[in-house]
């Protein structure tokens, strides 16, 4: 095989393209999914713009409701998970199937496959724990996609200073936060599972290979997507 | 019957300078949106901008759009200027 002879520090094709479209299919139909959720997310945060700015009533404050350093550490993990991501496919690419070696001459060790695929699923399982803990602790201070709860902490708050928790657009506050960040969610979750489906069926049994790799790369696309997709959420919703 | 091309090979990107990147860049947005004393707007404007480069960063070299051929790109820019579309005619509904 040709591949065998190439360089390391290289990028190529984890199986041979199909003409035409220059890719696999599995990663061209990746791809026309990605294109799809493009629309599915714009839609949702689209909405969200129209909402919060075509409002005369202002809409809570940055870090007035939201646990904004919480956040940031879910951010992290999840560039991390990213980075992670990306090493297991160069790692598979240049024929590293192994968990950890040493390195020659170094108190380093090199991670492969196994490795930083496992790193990824930690990290978006982490992301996804810390969501959870966002939302119990958001519900539990009084704020649903309804809105404050009455009686709540939240609503206490909101009543003393409704410019700062945005009192008046309150319902439409929760339903875009919850809605936006439980889509975004659910789509972590599901690349998470399909991360352990993978790992148990065909990482573990080392069935890929530096000759064929589809399924990583394939997976990677929808984690970096899913990464790229909350750098916007982020900043949308958390900061702005 | 398909027959397979020839594989063309590019140079790995530096994965770790990317990811030290996307790092500074979101503490450089949380700075920004609570420390900084910058006007709205100018804020706005400025974390827009580092959340469109984070999300080019990762486009680019995680999913390595920069490496791949045009006809693939296009698939995924082309629901861009839709969406764009769709958002404009919607705020324009709103607004008027």
């Amino acid at each position: 095989m040709t591949h065998a002879t190439q360089s390391l520090d290289q990028m190529r094709p984890p199986f041979p393209a199909e003409p035409g479209s220059g890719v696999y299919s599995n990663k061209l139909g990746m791809w026309v999914f990605l294109a799809s959720d493009v629309m599915f997310f714009t839609a949702l945060i689209g909405s969200y713009i129209i909402l919060r700015f075509g409002m005369t009533t202002p809409w809570a404050q940055p870090g007035a409701v939201l646990n904004v350093p919480l956040t940031g550490l879910n951010t992290f993990l999840l560039i991390c998970s990213s980075v992670s991501m990306v090493k297991a496919y160069a790692a598979i690419a240049d024929g590293k199937k192994y968990f950890l070696r040493k390195v020659p001459g170094k108190t380093l060790q090199d991670g492969g496959l196994k490795f930083w695929l496992l790193v990824t699923i930690i990290c978006g399982a982490g992301f996804v724990g810390v969501q959870v803990v966002e939302y119990i602790k958001l519900i539990g201070e009084g704020f649903t996609p309804a809105g404050y709860r009455e009686a709540s902490l939240l609503a206490e708050h909101a009543t003393a200073d409704p410019i700062k928790y945005g009192l008046g657009v309150a319902g439409m506050y929760g339903s875009a936060f919850f809605t936006m960040t439980g889509f975004h969610g659910f789509h972590v979750t599901c690349g998470v599972i399909s991360m352990l489906y993978l790992y148990f069926t065909k990482v573990l049994p080392e069935k890929y290979s530096a000759q064929d790799y589809r399924g990583i790369e394939v997976i990677g696309l929808y984690w970096h997507f899913v990464d790229l997709v909350w750098i916007i959420l982020f900043t949308i919703v958390y900061l702005i | 019957m398909t027959t397979p091309t020839t594989p063309t090979t590019h140079v790995r990107p530096n994965y770790m300078r990317i990811w030290l990147y996307l790092f500074v860049m979101t503490v450089a947005e949380v700075t920004l949106a609570f420390e900084l004393p910058v006007g709205r707007t100018g804020k706005l404007i400025l974390l827009l901008i580092l959340a469109i480069w984070k999300a080019l960063l990762v486009a680019l070299f995680f999913m390595h759009l920069k490496f791949e051929r045009w006809r693939l790109r296009l698939i995924f820019i082309v629901p861009l200027p839709l969406a764009a579309i769709l958002v404009t005619v919607a705020i324009m509904e709103k607004v008027f």
